[in-house]
């Protein structure tokens, strides 16, 4: 795989790109578009005679280029004496052309695939997606031209792969990753290297039987060959796995080893690609083997570290250019991956580890927004990528050359599954010994069952020199046939076989602060009790670490006070402005009384003396929850007609993190005039006195230009500025993290925006129990589902929605 | 008279692991640590769990050491608190941070999980009535965040009181503006947790071998 470099060093990546040159739709637009165009042109027909004619009568895409060109030229010259008004140039734009064609197919199949409801339940995505390849391949075919290499091993390594694995890095579930790192690096290390002897060593065997004329194969091409076919596949994995909803433990044990076992497979294949030439393997190379397998993991892991480190470095001085934040994510990950590369480290461990390492401290500093951004490219990206790998798998199917040989193909697809069969039950018999939480004979079946082959074995068997390897053909057939039928036959049936067999489904619950609570609870709670047993254990390390990593790293890497955060805390201020959100966008539509299912409020659980919940139960008829409601919708309002006074800037965003759900606020404005007036007739009716807080909040509500009143009543009393709408503070943006302190009002920066506060850019409100009662209606809209779907951005910090599949 | 009593405490041992569930190897262990805690004698005082230096970090720290002092936590079914453990507390106490065995059913996983839960409720239900108040859910949260400075403490309330509306929200759906919600109890407790795996959680490795080298001493 990282004979990539060298091989094609020649070549730069866009002249690998897929040439897409006659495909026939694309042809028919062509020539469509050639006629109208001329037409229009006022040209003469042989122009379309000759584009067809170049167009079948060359395949290479080189020759191609050069003839048409030629073509056209003395076309247009030939033909044409007057200044042309429409020229069209086609060869131009060929390359990126077609770049976007194979996106937007890829794009559309995927569109396709979700608008047929049953069809996405029975056969996985992946499945259909290569069955288009194939068909997609076979037009080409059917319209006489050569199929394209479109899974160029440039391509794929360079282009399509490190999307979906920083995806995979970025989002990794740390915490079960790290409780099974154990069973997961053996799996990995041990179990790949077992799957490739032995499928190597056997594959031998049965090719020096006679008569299956395959004697020429030599040890060492199969051994290469069993390397290359026995390495997991993560696109294959994720691909599938994200569909069947398995548990946490199960996702995690298949899909780390798929990520972890890069680096044995990398070794392996440069040692016997290296040795098959030499001929004799010494113990010496074996030693050599295991040092070097030692730096290509320990140093892939080591400069996505840094990478990692310093992106988040990066990211702790970008508060005043919010708009390019995303991008250090991306590029510090792919220099990461490229540099690994460039020392043929194992490209992938350096992704997982820039991404993991970079991502609590980058979430921690970026903006709200940027977050989302981070969020939805990578979705973005890596589903386009994954998509198109297993179109392009399906046409370089078509494409060949093809050597079919009954004998290999079907021993490699036996022995593949004896292989990890026997290799998952034999390591887990080990592994058990040492876990605490047993794996199951069921979680063993999946393990086993779910270890799919992908484009990577493809990738790899595809750099094979033609001239060391005269069974490259063979082996790329027997590695495409094994990949379809782990894809089809595995990637199909084991969603049928998890439910057959009940395995523990994924637990679809929203994560709750109680959760949260008691996970920070139960971690220190364990590490004490090591620390009674007195033996350092698991806990005792892990709380080593969080503590050396809250005293020193996060206090370089995390920019302003929030370094000082502990993970609760921030946990439940992301919480509360999620819920916010979800309370703004839900209660800014129509069915305003229906988006409060439950109505619990604080005064249910406070104890019946405190004066606050006795006063703010003068308004019987109108619940806590909805008041206040109310008044963030109508805040938000007020907000938002300020903000669209403000003149759009390229270089920086409104700093509202309101705004996100808030694009259709034009459409939504003559409602809201509505509600407002219907609500300030609530508000107001019952008279209570002038100066209780429900008053205040009131005629803050219904009048904007009431809070001058406000202020006055108000002092003495803490305040906080809610200052939603000041692009020019470089803190503005963090104003989520405001906005959800409010009940924490003596909060320095709370402070420090009353001190430079502007009265046109914020609008003042008195704290008192208003954030309590605000919890209470957010706990309850918590709990409808609907209000929960119709959150569009579901926030940076549930872990639970990460890691679940972004495709539905 | 050395075999005697060694006889005796193999016999005792044997009989713990019965009730306990611990192996004999992992008794001798902890034995070898309490012995090492209680400075040799035969029980154990707050003051000997409070004089790991290791706990000095730890924001639960009074929490743990009270539950070793918690009849609930001893299985016999009264609350109190007692001024000094033997041995055999002691294992009781460490008992319920046992993993879960391999194959085990699920009526018993289900009896793992609430035993589990209760010790933690226990730890949150200071004054042993039977549901977690508000004040008492505040403090845990305040102990819990007391290593992270004013910022915490001014937040541990307000998360309290969010956590508890979530309870509240969950167990009891509507409320009455004149309702009164006055507590945690068991049953809410459990529910709450439901999707919270505690019985593959809660456990913490207990060494079969003897590793004094590893101890972390006092």
């Amino acid at each position: 795989m990282r004979k990539v470099c060298s091989l094609h060093a020649n070549y730069t990546i866009s002249s690998s790109l897929p040439p897409l040159n006659y495909f026939k739709l694309l042809k028919r637009i062509a020539t469509c578009l050639f006629g109208t165009v001329l037409t229009l042109g006022a040209a003469s027909s042989p122009d379309i005679s000759a584009q067809d004619n170049t167009g079948g009568g060359h395949d290479r895409r080189d020759d191609h280029r050069g003839i048409a060109g030629s073509h056209e030229q003395t076309n247009y010259t030939y033909t044409k004496k007057a200044f042309p008004v429409l020229s069209l140039d086609y060869h131009h734009i060929q390359v990126p052309f077609e770049i976007s064609l194979w996106v937007l197919l890829a794009s559309l199949m995927k569109l396709g695939f979700h608008l047929i409801p049953r069809l996405s339940g029975i056969v996985p995505e992946s499945c259909l997606l290569i069955v288009v390849g194939l068909l997609v391949g076979g037009l080409i075919k059917l319209a006489g031209e050569e199929v394209p290499p479109v899974l160029d091993s440039n391509l794929f390594f360079l282009c399509l792969l490190p999307p979906i694995i920083l995806d995979a890095g970025y989002f990794l579930p740390i915490r079960p990753f790290m409780e099974n790192i154990g069973t997961i690096l053996m799996f990995a290390v041990v179990g790949t290297l077992w799957n490739a002897f032995f499928v190597g060593g056997l594959l031998y065997a049965v090719c020096q039987i006679e008569g299956t004329y395959l004697s020429q194969v030599e040890l060492l091409p199969c051994l290469l060959f069993g390397s290359i076919i026995s390495a997991v596949d993560p696109v294959a994995v994720l691909a599938v796995f994200e569909e069947i909803h398995i548990n946490e433990l199960l996702h995690i044990l298949v899909f780390g080893e798929s990520l972890l076992n890069d680096a044995v497979t990398v070794v392996l294949y440069h040692l016997f690609e290296e040795y098959s030439g030499a001929g004799e393997v010494t113990p010496m190379d074996v030693v050599l083997g295991v040092i070097c397998f030692l730096i290509v993991s320990l140093g892939g892991i080591a400069v996505g570290a840094i990478y990692g480190i310093l992106a988040a470095f990066t990211s702790r001085f970008t508060s005043h250019t919010r708009v390019i934040e995303p991008l250090f994510v991306f590029v510090y990950s792919y220099m990461a991956y490229l540099s690994a590369e460039m020392f043929h480290l194992s490209g992938i461990m350096a992704l997982i580890a820039c991404g993991a390492v970079m991502r609590p401290y980058v979430e921690a500093n970026i903006s709200h927004k940027s977050h989302t951004t981070v969020k939805y490219f990578l979705k973005m990206w890596s589903s386009v990528s994954e998509t198109l790998i297993f179109i392009f798998l399906g046409v370089a199917t078509v494409a060949g050359p093809h050597a079919w040989n009954w004998t290999f193909v079907s021993v490699t697809v036996i022995l593949c599954l004896v292989s990890r069969v026997i290799g998952v039950v034999g390591l887990t018999f080990i592994i058990n010994k040492f876990r605490i939480v047993k794996l199951t004979t069921k979680d063993q079946f999946i393990v086993a069952y779910g270890g799919l082959r992908g484009a990577i074995a493809f990738s790899l068997g595809y750099l094979l020199n033609k001239d060391h390897f005269p069974m490259r053909t063979m082996f790329l057939t027997a590695i495409i046939t094994e990949i379809f039928f782990t894809v089809f036959v595995q990637g199909m049936t084991i969603k049928p076989l998890v439910d057959l067999l009940a395995v523990k489904k994924k637990q679809e619950a929203k994560r709750s602060i109680n959760e949260e609570i008691h996970t920070q609870f139960l971690d220190h709670l364990l590490t004490g009790i090591e620390d009674i047993c007195g033996h350092y254990g698991h806990h005792h390390w892990k709380d080593k670490l969080n503590r050396f990593n809250k005293k020193y790293i996060k206090k370089c890497l995390i920019a302003g006070e929030r370094y000082k955060e502990p993970q609760l805390i921030a946990f439940y201020h992301k919480m509360e402005f999620k819920q916010a959100i979800e309370l703004v966008e839900s209660g800014g539509g129509v069915k305003l009384p229906s988006a409060m299912p439950s109505q619990v409020s604080m005064q249910n659980i406070q104890p019946k003396k405190l004066p606050p919940a006795v006063a703010e139960r003068a308004l019987p008829q109108f619940t806590k929850g909805r008041e206040e409601e109310i008044r963030k919708i109508l805040r938000s309002n007020l907000q938002k007609t300020r903000q669209r006074l403000r003149s759009y800037n390229r270089h920086t965003l409104v700093a509202d993190p309101f705004e996100d759900g808030w694009n259709d606020f034009l459409l939504k404005k003559q409602r809201m005039i509505e509600l407002e007036k219907k609500m300030s007739n609530y508000l107001t009716v019952p008279a209570a006195p002038p100066d209780s807080p429900t008053m205040c909040r009131a005629r803050l509500a219904s009048d904007p230009n009431a809070f001058y009143n406000i202020k006055a009543s108000s002092e003495g009393v803490p305040t906080i500025q809610v200052d939603l709408a000041s692009p020019q503070s470089p803190d503005s943006v963090n104003m989520l993290n405001e906005f959800s302190k409010r009940g924490a009002k003596d909060q320095g920066l709370g402070q420090r925006e009353v001190a430079t506060r502007d009265e046109d850019q914020g609008l003042m409100m008195k704290p008192s129990s208003a954030g309590k009662e605000e919890k209470g209606e957010e706990e309850g809209g918590n709990k409808n589902p609907g209000l929960m779907r119709c959150l569009s951005d579901p926030g940076p910090s549930n872990e639970d929605e990460e890691d679940e599949p972004f495709l539905p | 008279m050395g075999a005697s009593q060694s006889a005796r405490t193999e016999h005792e041992f044997q009989d713990l692991a019965d009730r306990t569930g611990f192996s004999l190897e992992q008794i001798g262990n902890l034995n070898k640590r309490f012995r090492q805690l209680s400075k040799n004698e035969e029980t154990l005082s707050r003051q000997d769990l409070a004089s790991i230096s290791a706990l000095d970090n730890n924001p639960l720290r009074a929490q743990i050491i009270n539950a070793f002092f918690d009849k609930r936590n001893l299985r016999q079914n009264e609350a109190g608190t007692v001024q000094v453990i033997g041995f055999e507390e002691f294992l009781m106490v460490m008992s319920h941070f046992r993993p879960a065995a391999m194959h085990i059913t699920e009526e018993e996983r289900e009896k793992l999980r609430r035993e589990k839960l209760r010790f933690v409720f226990n730890m949150h239900d200071t004054d042993s009535d039977g549901t977690i108040t508000l004040e008492e859910y505040r403090r845990a949260v305040e102990e819990l965040l007391s290593k992270a400075g004013t910022i915490g403490q001014e937040t541990a309330k307000a998360i309290a009181d969010a956590a508890m509306l979530e309870v509240a929200s969950t167990t009891r759906g509507k409320m009455e503006p004149d309702e009164f919600y006055e507590g945690i109890t068991f049953e809410n407790f459990l529910q709450i947790l439901k999707t919270f795996d505690i019985e593959t959680r809660m456990h913490v490795r207990f060494l079969n071998m003897d590793t004094a080298t590893m101890r972390c001493g006092k």
